[in-house]
C-alpha cells in the first residue's frame, strides 16, 4: 500500500501505546467548573444570564459576539457564581464563567431529534453556531464561519482530518473505533453544506485498526474515500494534509480554499452531527490525559474541568510531577497551575515527571541543517535563527518567518537544542507588533 | 514547581555532543591505521596535538570567561584533523602549533564553535604549510612495514610529491600499477598521518553517513568531480596519472570525508551542497595539475569554505510561493 505523505517533517517517539486502547470514560463533573469566554479564535463570548441563576446542561450562557464568534452552553447543571479571572490554558487569567454543579441534576444529553436531510445548508450553518462550535483539533477556529467559504472558492476536496500525529494523544483515535458511523454521519453534514466533489476521511498508517473500521462504516456511504498517511509529524497540519491528498501547495499566506480544499477534524463532525442531529450543544470533549500518570485515559469531559481534577482521575501521576501540558508534546503549552479548565480545543493533558522533561541547556548552532531539511515549509529555520537573534527582522520575514507554523519540528530535530520555534513565534509578535 | 518551558516538550535523541563524539569514534580505524603503518609516533603526535586543542580551547575560554566548551568534542576532532594531515616524522612542535593555531586563531578568534568560516584542521594545516613548508612536504617516511617495489630509490617521497618531480616513465608506470593503487587504497603508502589508508576512513565515514553526521552528498559529490575532471585531464593527457590514483592518493578522502563535510563550514541547503562539493573538486584538480603545490586539497576546501556564506544564500523555495 502506497503511503500519501508531504515534504519534510519527523518522526518522534510516538507513545501512542499509553492509552490508546483505554475506551473513551465519561468523568463525573467536579464540584465546580471554570468556563472561559474566550474559548475560541475570535472575540469573547458576552455572557446572558445572571449571578446566581441556575443553569442546567446545555443551557446557553453566554453570546457569540459578532460574527467569529460563538456561544457558550454550561456543561453542567448548577449555580452561576458569577464572572472569574481564571487561569486559562492559553496562558494568563481570563475571565471565566464560574459554576457550581449539582451533580443531582447533571445528566445526559437529551434534546429534540431532528432530521438532518430536512435542513438547508444556511439552517445547517445557523444551528452549528448556536451550538458553539469550533474547531476540535486544537485550533478552535468557529466552524460555522469555516462553513461559509467565499462563494468563488467553490470546494473539490474536502478531507476529514483523522490523522492525529501529535505523539502521545489518542482522542481522534478513539473517536474513530468508537464513534466511527457518527463520524461519517457528521460527514454527510458537511458535505451537504460545502457540496465538495471529493471527500477524503485521512488517518496515519500507525492507526490501520481505525482504517480498518472507518473503511467498513463508509461502504455504507460511498462518496467517502479514506486515504493512509505515513506516520510523520506534522501530517495533521492543514497545509500538509493538503499536499499529501491533492498534490497542492496552499498559497503563502493563504488558505486551504485558496487550493479548493477544507479540512475539518473528526470531532468537529462529530459535534457537527450531535448538533443537527439531536440539538446537543458542544459542552464536552474527548480529552486524553497521558504521560506519567498511573492509568492513561480517554475521558469524556464537562467544559471547564480543572486539568488536576482528571489528573487525579487517572489515578495520579508516577514521579514527581514537573510539568503539565495543555495538548501534545509538540505543539502543547506547559501550564503554570493545574487548576486551568479544559476548553473547547483541550486534545489533551499531557502529564511529564522528572525523567521525562527535557533538559534546557543548549548549546551553540553547529550548522548541522537538521532543522533545514525537516521544515515541512522549506524554511531555513537557523537562518531565520540568527536574524531574530541579531533582532533583524526584517531579513528574517524576507526568509519566510511569517509562514512558519509553529510546528516545532526544527526545534525537536535540533541536536544543540535550541528552542527555534519560540524564537519564531518571538518574532511574529515583533513584526505584527510593528505592523500596528 | 511546574515547569514552564517551552514546545516541543520532547526533544530527538540526537546531540551535538553525540555528533561530535561519532565522529571521533570514526576517526579511531584510520587512526589504529596509521600507528599500524607508521608505528608508535603517530599515536604520539594524535595525543599531543588533541591535548593542545582541548588545552587551546580551555584557557581561551577561561581567559575571555566564556562558557567553557572544551569537552564538547569539537576540539578533539580539531586536534586528530591536525594530526592527521602532518607526517609523521614531523617534529613533535608541528603537532602543538598546528593545533594551537587551528583552535586559537581559526575557530575561538572567529567565535568559537559554530561562528568559524574555516575548518580549522584544515586552515592549521595550511598554516603549517605556509610557515615550514619543507618540513611539511618534503620529508616523508615511508611505512614500517615496507614499500612498494619499484620506487625503492623514492622511499623519501608520497606518490603525489613524485608527481610534481618530473617523474620518469618508468615510475608513472609504478603509479598507475595496480599495486600502487591496491597499496594506495589499504595504506602502505607514505603521506601525511591520517591519510594512508583509504579503506578505513571509508569504513568510519561509512558509519557517519548512515547516522547522518556527515553529509554523503559532499564527500561524494567531491571525491567524484576529482575523479571526473582529473579522468578528463588523463584521457586528455594533462596528467600522467590515472583518476584513481588521483582520488587515492593524497587527502582527496580524507578531505572528502571528514573535512569538507564538516558541518559548520559546509553550505546547509541541498544546492550549496552541491556546489560545494563539486567546487571544491575542480579546484582540487586544478591545483594539482597547475598550482606550486603537490597537494590541491587544503585550498580547494578552504576556497570552498570561504565561500560558503554566499552559498548559504542559495534558499530553498519556500511552501507555497
Ligand atoms: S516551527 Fe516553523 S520553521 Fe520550524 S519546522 Fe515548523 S514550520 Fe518550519
Ligand atoms: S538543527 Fe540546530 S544546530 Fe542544526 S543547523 Fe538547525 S539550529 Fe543549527
Amino acid at each position: 500500500m502506497k503511503l500519501l505523505s508531504f515534504k519534510g517533517g519527523t518522526h518522534p517517539l510516538e507513545r501512542k501505546e499509553l492509552s490508546s486502547d483505554a475506551h473513551i470514560k465519561r468523568v463525573e463533573p467536579p464540584e465546580i467548573v471554570y468556563l472561559p469566554l474566550s474559548q475560541h479564535t475570535g472575540a469573547p463570548s458576552k455572557v446572558i444570564i445572571e449571578k446566581k441563576d441556575e443553569v442546567t446542561v446545555g443551557m446557553k450562557i453566554a453570546e457569540g459576539d459578532g460574527k467569529i464568534s460563538v456561544p457558550l452552553h454550561s456543561s453542567v447543571a448548577g449555580v452561576f457564581m458569577g464572572v472569574v479571572d481564571y487561569p486559562h490554558p492559553l496562558g494568563e487569567k481570563k475571565p471565566a464563567m464560574k459554576i457550581k454543579v449539582d451533580h443531582e441534576k447533571t445528566g445526559e444529553w437529551e434534546g429534540k431529534e431532528r432530521d438532518p436531510e430536512s435542513l438547508s445548508p444556511e439552517e445547517i450553518i445557523k444551528i452549528v453556531r448556536e451550538s458553539g462550535i469550533v474547531g476540535m483539533g486544537g485550533a478552535a477556529f468557529p466552524t460555522h464561519f469555516k462553513l461559509q467559504p467565499p462563494p468563488d472558492k467553490p470546494i473539490a476536496d474536502l478531507i476529514i482530518n483523522g490523522a492525529e500525529c501529535e505523539p502521545f494523544l489518542t482522542s481522534d483515535y478513539r473517536l474513530m473505533m468508537e464513534r466511527t458511523e457518527d463520524i461519517l454521519k457528521g460527514v454527510d453534514i458537511i458535505r451537504r453544506v460545502l457540496n465538495p466533489e471529493r471527500i477524503w476521511i485521512s488517518i496515519e498508517s500507525n492507526k490501520m485498526d481505525a482504517v480498518e473500521k472507518m473503511k467498513e462504516a463508509a461502504s455504507t456511504y460511498p462518496w467517502a474515500k479514506i486515504t493512509v498517511h505515513a506516520t510523520k509529524y506534522p501530517q495533521g497540519s492543514e497545509k500538509q494534509l493538503v499536499q499529501s491528498i491533492t498534490g497542492l501547495e496552499v498559497p503563502d499566506g493563504g488558505l486551504p480554499f485558496d487550493v479548493g480544499a477544507y479540512v475539518q477534524n473528526v470531532g468537529t463532525a462529530v459535534a457537527i452531527y450531535e448538533a443537527v442531529r439531536y440539538s446537543k450543544p458542544l459542552y464536552e470533549r474527548i480529552v486524553t490525559v497521558t504521560g506519567s500518570v498511573r492509568e492513561p485515559s480517554n475521558f469524556l469531559v464537562p467544559i471547564g474541568t480543572p486539568f488536576e481534577y482528571l489528573i487525579e482521575q487517572t489515578s495520579g501521576v508516577i514521579g514527581e510531577l514537573k510539568k503539565i501540558i495543555n495538548g501534545g508534546p509538540m505543539m502543547g503549552i506547559a501550564q503554570v497551575t493545574g487548576e486551568v479548565p479544559v476548553i473547547k480545543g483541550t486534545t489533551g493533558i499531557l502529564i511529564q515527571n522528572e525523567e521525562e522533561i527535557i533538559p534546557g541547556q543548549t548549546s551553540a548552532c553547529i550548522r548541522c541543517a537538521s532543522c533545514i531539511d525537516i521544515c515541512p515549509l522549506n524554511l531555513m529555520s537557523t537562518e531565520l535563527y540568527k536574524f531574530i537573534s541579531m533582532d533583524n527582522f526584517d531579513r528574517a520575514e524576507e526568509l519566510g518567518l511569517l509562514s512558519c507554523i509553529e510546528c516545532g519540528t526544527c526545534s525537536y530535530v535540533c541536536p544543540s537544542n535550541i528552542p527555534l520555534t519560540q524564537y519564531f513565534k518571538y518574532g511574529k509578535a515583533m513584526i505584527a507588533k510593528r505592523r500596528k | 514547581m511546574l515547569q514552564l518551558s517551552p514546545a516541543p516538550h520532547i526533544s530527538s535523541p540526537k546531540s551535538t555532543k553525540k555528533i561530535m563524539y561519532g565522529v571521533i569514534g570514526a576517526l579511531i580505524p584510520a587512526l589504529v591505521g596509521s600507528v599500524f603503518f607508521f608505528g608508535w609516533r603517530a599515536l604520539f603526535l594524535v595525543v599531543l596535538s588533541v591535548l593542545t586543542a582541548v588545552a587551546t580551547e580551555w584557557l581561551f575560554q577561561l581567559i575571555t570567561h566564556r562558557e567553557i566548551t572544551c569537552s564538547d568534542g569539537s576540539a578533539i576532532i580539531t586536534g586528530i584533523l591536525v594530526a592527521f594531515n602532518i607526517p609523521v616524522n614531523s617534529p613533535w612542535w608541528i603537532a602543538v602549533v598546528g593545533s594551537f593555531f587551528a583552535i586559537f586563531v581559526v575557530k575561538q578568534l572567529f567565535g568559537g564553535l559554530g561562528y568559524n568560516i574555516f575548518n580549522p584542521a584544515l586552515a592549521g594545516r595550511a598554516f603549517l604549510v605556509a610557515s615550514w613548508p619543507s618540513l611539511m612536504t618534503g620529508k616523508w617516511s615511508s611505512p614500517v612495514h615496507g614499500f612498494i617495489s619499484g620506487l625503492d630509490g623514492m622511499t623519501q617521497a608520497t606518490p603525489l610529491t613524485i608527481l610534481n618531480m618530473s617523474p620518469s616513465l618508468e615510475l608513472i608506470q609504478a603509479l598507475n600499477s595496480q599495486t600502487m593503487l591496491k597499496a594506495l587504497f589499504v595504506g602502505n603508502v607514505g603521506g601525511c598521518l591520517g591519510e594512508t589508508s583509504c579503506l578505513l576512513l571509508l569504513i568510519g565515514a561509512l558509519f557517519l553517513f548512515i547516522k547522518r553526521y556527515a553529509d554523503w552528498r559532499i564527500s561524494l559529490s567531491y571525491i567524484g568531480s576529482v575523479f571526473i575532471l582529473s579522468g578528463i585531464f588523463y584521457l586528455v593527457g594533462v596528467t600522467p596519472v590515472n583518476p584513481v590514483f588521483h582520488i587515492l592518493s593524497g587527502g582527496v578522502i580524507l578531505g572528502g570525508l571528514f573535512m569538507a563535510t564538516d558541518m559548520v563550514t559546509s553550505p546547509v541547503t541541498t544546492k550549496g551542497v552541491w556546489i560545494f562539493g563539486i567546487g571544491g573538486g575542480i579546484f582540487c584538480v586544478l591545483i594539482r595539475i597547475w598550482g606550486g603545490y603537490p597537494e590541491g586539497v587544503s585550498y580547494s576546501i578552504l576556497i570552498m569554505n570561504m565561500l560558503t556564506p554566499l552559498l548559504d544564500r542559495l534558499q530553498p523555495r519556500i511552501f507555497g510561493r
